[in-house]
């Protein structure tokens, strides 16, 4: 299958000044297929968000290619390129406190895309807009309130419209449920699923919370600092990890079974995700990873297939750890 | 059992504003036990952080007021007097971790400092002492290189350092109870794993209770021992962490169970995740009945009618649900019936 958006080696630096610079992503590859939904997961400071803007232009790429659909998209985004892009490629951000003009009405928040499409009448435009509020279960009343009247799940709603309204084909929901409360996370995620399926969608789903990355994506890739380091079908990734960074990471996340926490082995990793400014030579997990090797701080691994048992069968789970060489 | 450290009956608090009262309170009781931990959980507004703030003399007064109930720690009464034995409860009794620890510390003080002022205040250490403690303190925390890093600014750490330092200086008085009032919500998972421990090592090592509140199952079921689910200001169900999560008897606290992913990989058949919904009540108007009857799927007349009685489904598990009434008919799938058999 040919994928929707095609990451190559895709690198985001941001100058401090002098000779400092934040590795924010750093030489990514990744595939999205056609209708898929990839989970992406890492710590605060890996790099999720910012891969996910650079994909749509909101960064500029310092280097690497993205394609979108076998065309190849531009380094530095013109005006035009964010207007060519914006009705294939849509943005569902984290904070629905901040995320939406306090002072422009619901209509025109949700409208505003529309004014991509000026063969639009406004009666047009109004009847899209009520349209969409309906289907992500608010009404076509509430157009002409403000977002300070919503609570946070209906704001998280008025965002997914608004991003949906051009009917894209490729959405990055950068930590869509993040600020939620846990009855409305639900709500939430199952408005996602159900649109992705009518209407076709190919999500990048970045979170912190593994386990609703785990329930609503098919693949999962895993960050950390700035880089990829496993990558497989969300169960092998959850229930099977291979890099010593992702089996933290699954191994921290608390599960709501108290027979199963009672029961944990204590795993917790001691420190914390290091400056992206000085990012260690070789692996960049191997000053915190309990099964360094020398050859760890020296090279840097490279993501490849598992070995599997049988020699011809390859596994569709990637790992960039010395461990698996 | 032996005797109950803190022993919360009835609290109602409300709050005047220009749109009329918060009930943001409406009668919960409950108590603490020495060296166990209680997890209060409920959603945003349901009175969680209120409750425990006003045990703190935290509630601002006016527009706050506790109209009735009462507090007693080892029978003492904290809500009147903050005051027992000519000592401040606040910060040598009882101590409190926030959410943001960004936010709770001061930015123009370093961080040995900080802590060293509750040693100043409460237990009437000199200057030079307290920050000696301090640096003890933040070493008990697990901070690497205390002494270093009692000397610097709260900018210079990071938020999981700052938790830490929170926790030092909540735990500088040795208080009974420490109160952690979303304490991991901020962090990632990494971290929220190391804060963890770090509480459940330090009860260990001084028996102190722990009030926790969280809106995350997964922190819940990882530290409590007892558990109370809280909506719209009142309490639905209280119980141990089995009783709340295996045994639950509310609607509400089933709802949220099945709004979380399990990830259970026998029960990998793909279960929906099932959403609660509508958004939890008003406030200023709470509805009649059970608060929760709005958005209750099992429902009935009566819920909308009259506030259900408690049903004793344990030795120290309840519930407020008129499901378990004699006159209501057989128990939904999943909740647990009085006499301890779920159906």
């Amino acid at each position: 299958m040919k994928p929707l958006v095609d990451i190559q080696n895709l690198v985001k630096y941001f100058d401090l000044g002098g000779n400092l610079r934040v590795h924010a992503v750093d030489d990514i590859s990744l595939s999205i297929n056609p209708r898929e939904i990839v989970g992406l997961v890492g710590e605060s400071g890996s790099g999720k968000s910012t891969l996910g803007k650079t994909l749509l232009g909101l960064h500029d790429k310092t280097d690497g290619r993205v394609y979108y659909d076998g065309q190849m998209l531009p380094q530095r985004y013109q005006a035009r390129d964010f207007r060519a892009m914006a009705p294939k490629m849509q943005m569902i951000f984290q904070d629905p406190y901040s995320s939406l003009n306090p002072r422009m009405t619901v209509g025109e928040i949700v409208g505003e895309g529309l004014r991509l499409r000026p063969e639009l009448s406004a009666n047009e435009v109004q009847d899209r807009v009520a349209y969409w509020l309906k289907l992500v279960g608010l009404s076509p009343e509430h157009r002409s309130r403000y977002p300070h009247e919503f609570s946070g799940g209906q704001r998280q709603r008025i965002g997914i419209a608004r991003a949906l309204i051009l009917q894209p084909e490729f959405v990055v929901c950068d930590e869509p449920i993040s600020a939620l409360d846990v009855s409305v996370q639900a709500q939430v995620v199952n408005l996602l699923g159900e649109l992705t399926e009518e209407l076709g969608l190919t999500l990048l789903f970045i979170a912190h919370d593994l386990s609703m990355v785990r329930y609503i994506s098919a693949r999962m890739a895993v960050m950390y600092l700035g880089g990829l380091v496993e990558i497989g079908t969300s169960s092998e990734v959850f229930f099977d990890p291979k890099h010593p960074y992702t089996q933290t990471l699954i191994s921290s996340n608390p599960e709501a079974d108290p027979i199963h926490e009672r029961n944990r082995q204590s795993t917790t990793i001691q420190g914390e995700i290091p400056s992206p400014v000085n990012v260690p030579a070789g692996c960049r997990f191997a000053n915190r990873c309990p099964q360094a090797m020398p050859r760890c701080s020296t090279t840097t691994p490279a993501l490849k297939p598992v070995p599997t048992a049988s020699k011809d069968l390859q596994s569709q789970q990637l790992v960039a750890c010395h461990l698996y060489d | 059992m032996s005797e109950p450290l803190l022993q919360v009956e009835n609290l109602h608090v409300d709050f005047q504003t220009y749109g009329g009262v918060v009930q943001a309170v409406r009668g919960v009781s409950f108590d603490v036990i020495a060296g166990q931990t209680l997890a209060i959980v409920g959603e945003s507004g349901c009175g969680k952080s209120v409750t425990v703030q006003s045990l703190m003399g935290l509630i601002p007064m006016p527009p706050g007021r506790i109209h009735q109930g009462s507090a007693r720690l080892r029978g003492q009464d904290i809500l009147v007097s903050k005051m027992i034995a000519g000592q401040d409860i606040r910060g040598s009794q009882i101590s409190m971790i926030f959410q943001d620890p960004m936010t709770s510390l001061n930015p123009t003080m370093n961080v040995g400092s900080q802590i060293a002022e509750t040693l100043e205040v409460h237990r009437g250490y000199s200057k030079s002492e307290a920050f000696a403690r301090a640096i003890e303190l933040l070493d008990m925390s697990k901070i690497p290189e205390a002494a270093k890093r009692a000397k610097q600014y709260p900018f210079e750490f990071s938020g999981g350092m700052l938790q830490r330092a929170m926790i030092a200086m909540a735990i500088a008085c040795e208080p009974a109870i420490l109160v952690a009032d979303e304490p991991t919500t901020a962090l990632d998972v990494t971290i929220q794993a190391q804060i963890l421990d770090l509480l459940s090592d330090l009860q260990k090592e001084t028996g102190m209770a722990i009030i926790l509140i969280t809106h995350d199952l997964g922190v819940v079921a990882r530290m409590a021992d007892e558990v109370m689910v809280m909506y719209a200001g009142q309490v639905v169900e209280k119980g141990s962490a089995d009783d709340i999560f295996y045994r639950s008897g509310h609607p509400y606290t089933q709802g949220l169970r099945q709004a979380m992913p399990t990830n259970n990989k026998s029960t990998e058949a793909e279960r929906t995740l099932e959403s609660i919904d509508g958004s939890p009540p008003d406030l200023f108007n709470p509805p009649r009945g059970c608060a929760y009857h709005p958005r209750c799927p099992y429902s009935m007349q009566v819920c909308a009618k009259q506030v259900p009685s408690a049903s004793k489904l344990g030795p120290s598990h309840q519930t407020q649900c008129w499901l378990h009434h004699d006159m209501a008919g057989p128990l939904p799938d999943g909740l647990v019936s009085v006499d301890g058999a779920a159906r």
